[in-house]
């Protein structure tokens, strides 16, 4: 480690951080962007959880009642009204629960978060490429989700504030026919801002990434976290604008007369189903790279090993995104396509479960012969593992179109995409913010709360979506208030699992309050030898500015 | 305490191997595919078993992996790890093997799309007077498609066209089928006949062992046509005519629900086919070509047992 005396001198004499107000609000300190962005996940990720709990609690029994009932406080309606009411809101709260978990929690964290901060780090940069851009990202996406926050409080145009169409957002019930009120269009011009906000974010991190290496450090032996940022920046980079393209149409749509949606006029409701999942599809990847970078560096960590098959874990990653952009269709399996078509997407998509194999295979190659120590980040990693592979295997039922004809919109869908993502990609997130969280804040966590959290959320989040396998081959469709008595039991259990989550979430912010009371001072490297990547060469936290002498790595430096 | 009786039942029917299980719709607690009543079903029920002999054993497998490192390699058991990064023949057997496995999968997957996908050709099968052959039916190809539309309404209902048979003024059948329950509390009490839900005032009504075209479109936004059954669901979108086809095997009723967010109403759309003999089916449509949808519609709330001339049809 030659970087260590750098470290040393270099935090001495330009470590004086500016005050407050000028620190945290015009921020363009990559670390303290990052702390920005993890602590915006954060409330951001309490308003979806909560939303994910009204759903549960609403369908913990059949019958429409607890939303009604929210609906008297709100509304101040009774009886049938209230229960219209119940209904559509309903469909507003599946709404927002999903777009604030994907737009304002899991990418703010794993990317603003988690790439900010150790991006730099890791490849022995200073900073981001460019800091005054990082800032405006971050605010923008704070401008985003306080419009999308308006956007949820202003009438929809169906009967109750908040629009309703799901968050795949597909016309005609997103246009002005569906939904006529203020709330979508609130909800596009949110979207474009934190589309805005994520391209700014992904061209920072590729000029970044490719340009701020430490002297030494060729992409062959960047660390592989820096590596799922470059995939994870190209896709929003080649994505998002054709998001922001398909929602410039359905506003021209909605307010200037155009039909590019509205058969009526020669357009097709199906063509914004293309382009939103021309977008969609790379979406997930972005959701899930980043976990699949934090995994790689905690196995290798606490297994004390170098990571297994290097190359194969970077390129692996590379063509999971570029066979993401070719796949999107499979999401529409039902909307009538051809069957030709269908076959090619059915091909194309099951094609992903080899680079996602090797990613798998190789985590478990890394562990084996290793000494592993079972971390509470180490625990989380190998839940993941499991818990992505689950969702995996489904992923492969749903990639047939001649069973996704059965299994389309429903409840198995919901399984599918909760274990890749709710399991999968929050795991990564937590399993990097117990690795990380001593670098980040200078403070030791308690190791038996962070142990229980893992526990109790891995029993919880298996509670609430493996039932819904069942629920979804019996036939249950999802985005639904209420639902025959058959689906009862299983709809029980679910609703249970989330009630032990809320244990988990408490666990969480609990540990969190304990170190901070308690204060433990944090060591530069807790994880010993197996740590081998830059940011353990630097204190914990690090000083305000790193490496103003740029580290030098040596051939067996990176990975 | 209904979760807890429904636990039980549920667990006796999974020791019963869901003897139970009924039929055209969920049965509680049930953990699989609702019964097949169509060889389209049948055949995704096949290959979705035969998909378990992959996944289920993938997902232990690599369990098994993660708790063998866990005991065999923790620090506990072996304080030194080794430095091996690389082995060319493991990764190309775990890139090879998963590769076998899609084609494996790929296989089977096609065959039942393109079965699903493709309309068959109704001539070509009446000739060849294949009676083995599970995927056709001579008889039902012998009499030719019957053809129904199915059109999703603004308001939360379907509109069934019954594009061959017109009424006396010319035009073909045509009515709405509305939900009865609406999660409200002027809902009528469910019955088994009428179970929540999922029952309509008028149902989709087609004559059993006859080629069936489906179509599918709406007149506002976009619904999605499924009777989970039948193994068939098609989205019904404004401005386009999807179209796909079934044929059912066995009399009976059977559900389905929307599958696409449609609005406040989604979850209370349903779809209900009531699948009759092919001489009480052709009594429905005299009634209805007079336009008495409710008379027509009392001529089958009690399916006919498979006539004596029917059966022999169908088993010739």
């Amino acid at each position: 480690m030659p970087m260590d005396q750098v470290a040393a001198h270099g935090h001495d004499d330009h470590d004086h951080k500016p005050g407050f107000f000028t620190r945290w609000f015009f921020s363009t300190n990559h670390k303290d962007i990052g702390t920005l962005y993890l602590v915006f996940a954060l409330i951001a990720g309490i308003v979806g959880y909560s939303l994910s709990g009204l759903i549960r609690l609403e369908l913990a029994e059949p019958g429409i009642g607890p939303l009604t009932g929210l609906m008297e406080v709100l509304y101040g309606t009774t009886g049938q009204q209230a229960i219209e009411q119940a209904k559509s809101f309903y469909n507003v709260v599946i709404t927002y629960h999903g777009l604030i978990m994907i737009f304002f929690m899991v990418m703010p964290a794993l990317i603003g978060g988690f790439g900010n901060w150790f991006v730099p780090l890791m490849i022995g940069a200073p900073d981001m490429a460019f800091p005054r851009m990082n800032n405006i990202s971050f605010w923008l996406t704070v401008v985003a989700f306080i419009i999308a926050m308006i956007s949820f409080l202003v009438p929809g145009g169906n009967g109750v504030n908040g629009f309703g169409g799901g968050w795949v957002l597909y016309p005609p019930l997103s246009s002005t026919a569906g939904h006529a009120g203020p709330s979508m269009d609130l909800l596009i011009l949110s979207l474009h801002t934190a589309g805005i906000a994520s391209i700014l974010g992904a061209i920072n991190f590729i000029v970044t990434i490719l340009n701020m290496r430490a002297p030494g450090m060729t992409l062959h032996k960047m660390p592989l976290f820096a590596w799922s940022m470059l995939v994870t920046a190209v896709l929003l980079l080649l994505a998002l604008p054709v998001l922001a393209g398909a929602l410039t149409m359905l506003l021209t749509d909605r307010n200037f007369g155009s039909q590019f949606f509205d058969p009526s006029g020669g357009g097709d409701p199906i063509m914004f189903q293309h382009l939103f999942w021309f977008f969609g599809h790379p979406e997930v990847y972005i959701m899930i790279l980043p976990a699949f970078g934090i995994i790689s560096h905690i196995v290798s960590t606490f297994s004390k090993k170098p990571i297994f098959g290097y190359l194969g874990m970077a390129y692996a990653m590379v063509s999971i995104g570029a066979i993401g952009f070719i796949v999107w269709a499979h999401h529409m399996y039902t909307v009538g396509m051809p069957s030709d078509m269908k076959a090619y997407f059915v091909a194309a998509t099951m094609v992903i479960a080899v680079p996602t194999g090797i990613k798998i295979f190789s985590w478990i190659a890394t562990m084996w012969g290793g000494s592993i120590d079972f971390s509470v980040p180490m625990v989380w990693a190998i839940g993941f593992i499991f818990l992505f592979t689950l969702g995996g295997v489904t992923g492969v039922v749903l990639a047939n179109a001649g069973i996704d004809h059965a299994l389309h919109d429903t409840y198995y869908v919901v399984a599918h995409f909760h274990y890749v993502l709710s399991l999968g990609a929050v795991f990564g997130l937590f399993a990097g913010w117990y690795y990380w969280y001593e670098k980040m804040f200078g403070l030791k966590y308690n190791k038996f709360i962070g142990y229980m959290h893992f526990w109790v959320m891995f029993a919880a989040s298996n509670l609430i979506f493996f039932p819904q396998h069942f629920l979804g081959l019996n036939g249950m469709p999802r985005r639904y208030v209420d639902y025959p008595e058959a689906f009862e039991l299983w709809n029980y259990v679910s609703s249970m699992g989330y009630a032990l989550s809320m244990v988990a979430t408490l666990l969480f912010f609990f540990g969190m309050i304990e170190s901070v009371i308690r204060r433990r001072k944090a060591e530069a490297n807790p994880w010993g030898e197996g740590a081998t990547t830059l940011e353990w060469t630097l204190p914990s936290p690090p000083p305000f500015h790193q490496f103003n002498e740029l580290p030098v790595v040596k051939t067996e430096g990176g990975h | 305490m209904r979760f807890v009786l429904a636990w039980i039942s549920a667990a006796l029917m999974t020791g019963s191997a869901f003897a139970q299980e009924l039929v055209g719709q969920p049965t509680p607690g049930a953990i699989g595919f609702q019964p097949a009543a169509t060889r389209i079903m049948e055949r995704v029920n096949d290959f979705h078993n035969y998909l378990l002999w992959f996944i289920v054993p993938i997902t232990v497998f690599v369990l098994a992996l993660l708790i063998w490192v866990g005991v065999r390699y923790n620090k506990r058991a072996n304080p030194v790890p080794r430095k091996f990064s690389h082995n060319t023949t493991i990764e190309v057997i775990w890139t090879a093997v998963p590769v076998i496995i899609l084609v494996a999968i790929a296989g089977p997957s096609f065959s039942n799309l393109f079965y699903q996908e493709n309309e068959p050709n109704l001539e070509a099968i009446a000739q060849s007077g294949d009676l083995d052959d599970p995927n056709i039916f001579v008889d039902a190809a012998k009499e030719g498609w019957i053809t129904v539309k199915a059109e999703g309404m603004g308001n939360w209902a379907w509109t069934y066209y019954y594009m061959d048979e017109l009424d006396a003024d010319g035009y073909p059948i045509q009515y709405v089928s509305n939900g009865i329950h609406y999660g409200l509390p002027t809902d009528p009490e469910p019955t088994p006949e009428k179970p929540l839900y999922l029952a309509t005032d008028y149902p989709m009504v087609i004559p059993v062992n006859r080629y069936i075209r489906y179509q599918t479109t709406s007149d506002r936004v976009i619904h999605s046509w499924t009777v989970p059954a039948f193994g068939v669901k098609t989205d019904a979108v404004p401005g386009r005519l999807n179209e796909g086809w079934f044929l059912v095997e066995e009399t009976g009723v059977y559900y389905g629900q929307c599958s696409e967010l449609c609005g406040k109403n989604h979850a209370f759309m349903p779809i209900e086919v009531r699948v009759v003999p092919q001489d009480q089916y052709d009594r429905w449509i005299e009634v209805m070509k007079t336009g008495d949808v409710d008379a027509a519609t009392e001529l089958v709330q009690v399916i006919d047992p498979i006539g004596e001339a029917t059966r022999l049809a169908s088993v010739e």
